[in-house]
């Protein structure tokens, strides 16, 4: 059963990563971009992660990628033109990204054996909070600190965004 | 029902696979495309692909430190990506084009 819902939300996010890569207007990719995000927060809930989970619907999937399609739509994006590249990269880059895969694969399913298997509801501390707990008492400083980065984000943004041009 | 040729959990292996997947597919977005926003999105997906592991790791260890690392990299990509589409906006009103191959003032 867990094997089974792995391999269909597997097969989704791989095959929304690759039509992000393949399609050729923008919008087709951030909306397979969201598909992605949300497969992904159903393999968090088998890991047993059920914050993260929710986190990457709401943050990933909800906030920032209606401010992609904001963009995209603000900016009129139209269809890429097809590029002209080399000949090692038009016929080279295919097989050398799948030997990447393949060599590293081969690392992983080598270094973890496979008899240590996921199941649903063996890890327990993915719950608000335990999350809660670890992120006020050991990483309260680095929680802090976003809060300040955040700040800063927002600053950049609207200082860049409200420039005139000369 | 005849048993199916595939374990009946998944290995830990195959959630690190499937990161090292997407996470190759962000790399050949990012090279490949031509398309700012399309470049940028491919970061958010190498990103994606960190946390996933991240998580993973958190279940093999059983310690929710995963969890908080994946939390914080959500966060710093919600700065980036207000902070990012706001330096693209600027690069519109400037150049009317997305193209990245068109902005290389910097190039030589």
């Amino acid at each position: 059963m867990d094997s089974i819902l792995f391999i269909v939300f597997a097969g989704i996010a791989v095959l929304c990563g690759l039509n992000l890569v393949l399609q050729k207007h923008p919008i087709s990719s951030a909306l397979s971009l969201v598909g992605v995000m949300g497969s992904l927060a159903v393999l968090y809930l088998l890991l047993g992660g059920e914050f993260i989970a929710m986190a990457q619907l709401i943050v990933y999937a909800g906030a920032i990628m209606v401010l992609f399609v904001f963009v995209i739509m603000l900016l009129n994006a139209g269809t890429e033109p097809v590029s002209k590249r080399r000949l090692w990269v038009t016929y080279g880059g295919v097989p050398l990204m799948a030997a990447g895969i393949g060599i590293g694969a081969y690392v992983l399913q080598r270094s973890f054996p496979s008899t240590e298997s996921v199941k649903l509801g063996a890890f327990q501390g993915g719950g608000a909070y335990e999350i809660g707990k670890k992120l006020f008492e050991t990483y309260v400083l680095p929680f802090e600190i976003t809060s300040v980065l955040i700040l800063v984000a927002i600053i950049g943004a609207i200082v860049l965004a409200s420039k005139e041009v000369n | 029902m005849p048993q199916l040729p595939i374990p009946a959990s998944p290995p830990i292996a195959w959630y690190l696979i499937l990161s090292v997947i997407l996470f190759a597919l962000g790399v050949a977005g990012f090279l490949f495309r031509r398309n700012i926003i399309t470049v940028f999105m491919s970061i958010e997906l190498m990103l994606n692909a960190v946390n996933l592991s991240f998580v993973t790791f958190s279940y093999k260890l059983r310690q929710v430190d995963g969890h908080i690392f994946s939390f914080f990299v959500m966060v710093v990509a919600a700065a980036e990506a207000a902070v990012g589409l706001a330096i693209i906006l600027t690069v519109f009103k400037n150049r009317q084009t997305l193209e990245i191959d068109e902005v290389s003032s910097l190039k030589n």
